[in-house]
């Protein structure tokens, strides 16, 4: 190329209309193309509606004017004692076993879920970040002794701890929050510190050590704010997991104690209704369903607005993205099968107990 | 050679990973319930305090911890898992009883899972971001997101009852075994079946088809397809054989955990299985059939990584085994 040749280009640049170019941060271009993905906004009003539905139950209570625990047992069962069916006496949704309103138990039921999903996600999110940063990044004997804890907690039949700690001491919530968190850290560990070792080699990090950073500067300030992406999805991804796990605790009898409304109570007791109140186990299985297709299908869609190029679940809208070609081992993170395997399999390693769920 | 010195080196870990595990649940339930706790639920609740002592005394209870740790271990390799507080039986007797309701319950839905799992994660892959892939993945992402009592209630509602209240009574809950005919087990078997069916086989779905989405995009695959082979020969010859180790691996990990209860699906239905009998137990506080069943899942489990990990070098030439 000829110098007449760049300052006719350089000159040409110079006459083109003055556009401002704006730099997007990463987390501006996220959020542009979750705006545009239909399934994902749709999610985020769904579980807005649910939070606002769970924030709103003593409004409802009063609005209806059946408070949670009162039972009405010459308006709320029929001649047998069975329970009401939808807006028969201002019911909305029925009434339960003692006649009980089944719309305002499911709205505090809602409460407890979400505050569960919410809380426990929190905790596990926290806990496993920091102890899969700390594990990839000191290495050596500190990651082989917390490589065990993970695997342990994997490992572990957590029903049956669950089964246990509840027969000795009393079903609460506190142990239903405990157990989950428990059971949840690992896995997010686990990625964040198979992260973490990748990114420790990277050249930034050496740059910030020859500044003199702190390995807590270099862990939380350095490498962390490039796992936030992972992170977040995974986060998302928990949260049904953990409202599943919550009601299948109370479902089973060892979580959220009668008579506070859990939706997973909620459905045990309507177990014996099934032959004459089918809205007793519909209504709340439906809310239940809801919820957790709508922080599953969320997390999808952020994990594709994160990064386009890894597969999504839901191959929703977007024709012709490209067909994956490789999915390990190229930069995109391939958390699907992260989730679901755990890890890749080590023929030389037992991996024991998976917790047992069915 | 390489094969036999393998499996020597896995069950030595695995009767050591048994080991451990029999001796947390040990301590955990031991340690965990007070003494009196479980004499009062041996004795009844108006027991005198001299037949609680009595009671204590014949369970061996006031022995040391250590003491009654090591007559346990030493009963368990010997293959006696000691019998219930409650009951009496032997803990092998109650295996003998609910192991085949729980066999069948998983038997019966790992068939039902795995077929439609694969059948619909190689259609989803061979036609990526057709309409049938995304129709799949929207189910797939449903049945992920399904609480596996929930699916359950539904079918009862949905079908047993429905079914039942039009006179038709194939469908039942509870067990019959299968010496009453292979139609009353049918009967109560299709829809704890079809409950795992759902909320499993979208895992297998999804696992397939990322497996041979990435398969199909190798180099031998390539090589394949230009060596002239039909297209029907290289995707179930070359490609789905080897996109299978993720399947097999998940696959042997939940037969695994399952076969030592489904507890979920045993308490939905009524069946009285490996898992309802843990539920029942541990409040009851009879710790001779937890820690024995617990034993037992674990051994499952256990056995289930051995042999998935055998199975790889079967299915992926590449792999080899160490």
């Amino acid at each position: 190329m000829s110098v007449t040749e760049l300052q006719f280009q350089a000159a040409s640049v110079s006459d083109a209309p003055a556009v401002a170019v704006q730099g997007r941060s990463q987390w501006q271009l996220t959020w542009r193309r979750l705006r545009s993905d239909k399934v994902a906004v749709g999610s985020i009003i769904v579980i807005i509606l649910m939070i606002l539905f769970a924030i709103c139950a003593p409004l409802i209570a009063h609005a209806t004017g059946h408070p949670v625990d009162t039972a009405y047992p010459d308006t709320g069962e029929d001649a047998s004692g069975l329970p009401v069916g939808p807006g028969v006496h201002g019911f909305f949704l029925g009434t339960d076993q003692i006649g009980r309103d089944l719309l305002v138990r499911i709205a505090y039921g809602a409460r407890i879920s979400l505050f569960v999903g919410l809380l426990t996600t929190a905790l596990a999110t926290i806990a496993g970040v920091t102890l899969g940063l700390v594990a990839g990044y000191f290495g050596g004997i500190v990651d082989a002794i917390l490589a065990r804890f993970f695997d342990a907690a994997l490992a572990f039949p957590f029903i049956i701890l669950a089964l246990a700690l509840a027969s000795v001491f009393h079903p609460n919530l506190a142990i239903v929050i405990g157990v989950i968190s428990f059971f949840s850290w690992a896995g997010i560990s686990r990625i964040v510190r198979g992260q973490t070792l990748s990114l420790k080699e990277k050249e930034y990090i050496e740059a910030a050590k020859s500044l003199g950073a702190g390995s807590g500067r270099i862990m939380f300030l350095e490498i962390l704010p490039n796992l936030l992406g992972p992170v977040l999805v995974l986060a998302t991804l928990y949260i049904p997991t953990a409202v599943t796990f919550e009601a299948t605790l109370s479902f089973l009898g060892i979580g959220i104690p009668e008579p506070a409304p859990s939706w997973g109570n909620i459905l045990a007791e309507a177990q014996n209704f099934y032959n004459t109140s089918w809205w007793y186990v519909v209504f709340p299985a439906l809310f239940l369903l809801v919820t957790t297709l709508a922080f599953n299908l969320l997390g999808d869609g952020i994990r594709d607005a994160i990064d386009p190029r890894t597969e999504r679940l839901f191959a929703g809208s977007k024709n012709g993205r490209r067909k994956r070609g490789k999915g390990k081992g190229t930069g995109g993170l391939n958390l699907d099968q992260a989730i679901m395997v755990g890890e890749e399999r080590d023929l030389t390693v037992d991996n024991p107990m998976p917790a047992g769920e069915g | 050679m390489n094969m036999v010195r393998f499996l020597i080196r896995r069950i030595i870990t695995g009767i050591l990973v048994l080991w451990l595990v029999a001796t947390g649940t040990f301590f955990l339930f031991f340690t965990a319930v007070p003494v009196g706790v479980v004499a009062r639920n041996l004795a009844g609740r108006a027991a005198t305090p001299g037949v609680l002592a009595q009671v204590t005394r014949y369970y061996g209870l006031d022995r040391p911890v250590l003491a009654q740790y090591l007559t346990f271990l030493h009963k368990l390799i010997k293959g006696n898992f000691g019998q219930s507080f409650l009951t009496q039986q032997t803990v092998t007797t109650i295996i003998h009883q609910d192991l085949p309701v729980t066999a069948s319950v998983v038997v019966g839905g790992v068939l039902l899972w795995l077929i439609a799992g694969l059948a619909v994660g190689i259609l989803s892959a061979t036609r990526a971001r057709s309409l049938f892939d995304r129709v799949a993945t929207v189910g797939v992402l449903a049945g992920v997101s399904a609480p596996t009592f929930v699916v359950g209630e539904l079918l009862i509602i949905f079908v047993f009852v429905q079914l039942n209240q039009h006179g038709i009574s194939f469908i039942q809950t509870g067990y019959a075994p299968l010496s009453q005919g292979v139609g009353p087990w049918l009967g109560t078997m299709i829809l704890p079946w079809i409950t795992l069916a759902i909320v499993q086989a979208a895992v297998y779905t999804r696992l397939s088809r990322g497996s041979l989405l990435d398969t199909l995009g190798e180099d031998y695959i390539r090589t394949a397809r230009s060596k002239g082979l039909t297209e029907r020969r290289v995707l179930y010859r070359h490609a789905v054989r080897s996109a299978m180790t993720p399947v097999v691996s998940q696959l042997g990990i939940d037969v695994g955990a399952l076969l030592g209860g489904v507890l979920v699906v045993e308490q939905v239905f009524g069946l009285h299985g490996l898992g309802y009998q843990v539920v029942a137990s541990i409040p009851a506080g009879d710790q001779p059939v937890v820690i024995g069943l617990v034993i037992l899942a674990a051994a499952f489990v256990v056995a289930a990584n051995i042999i998935v990990d055998a199975s790889y070098a079967l299915l992926d030439p590449r792999v080899r085994i160490s």
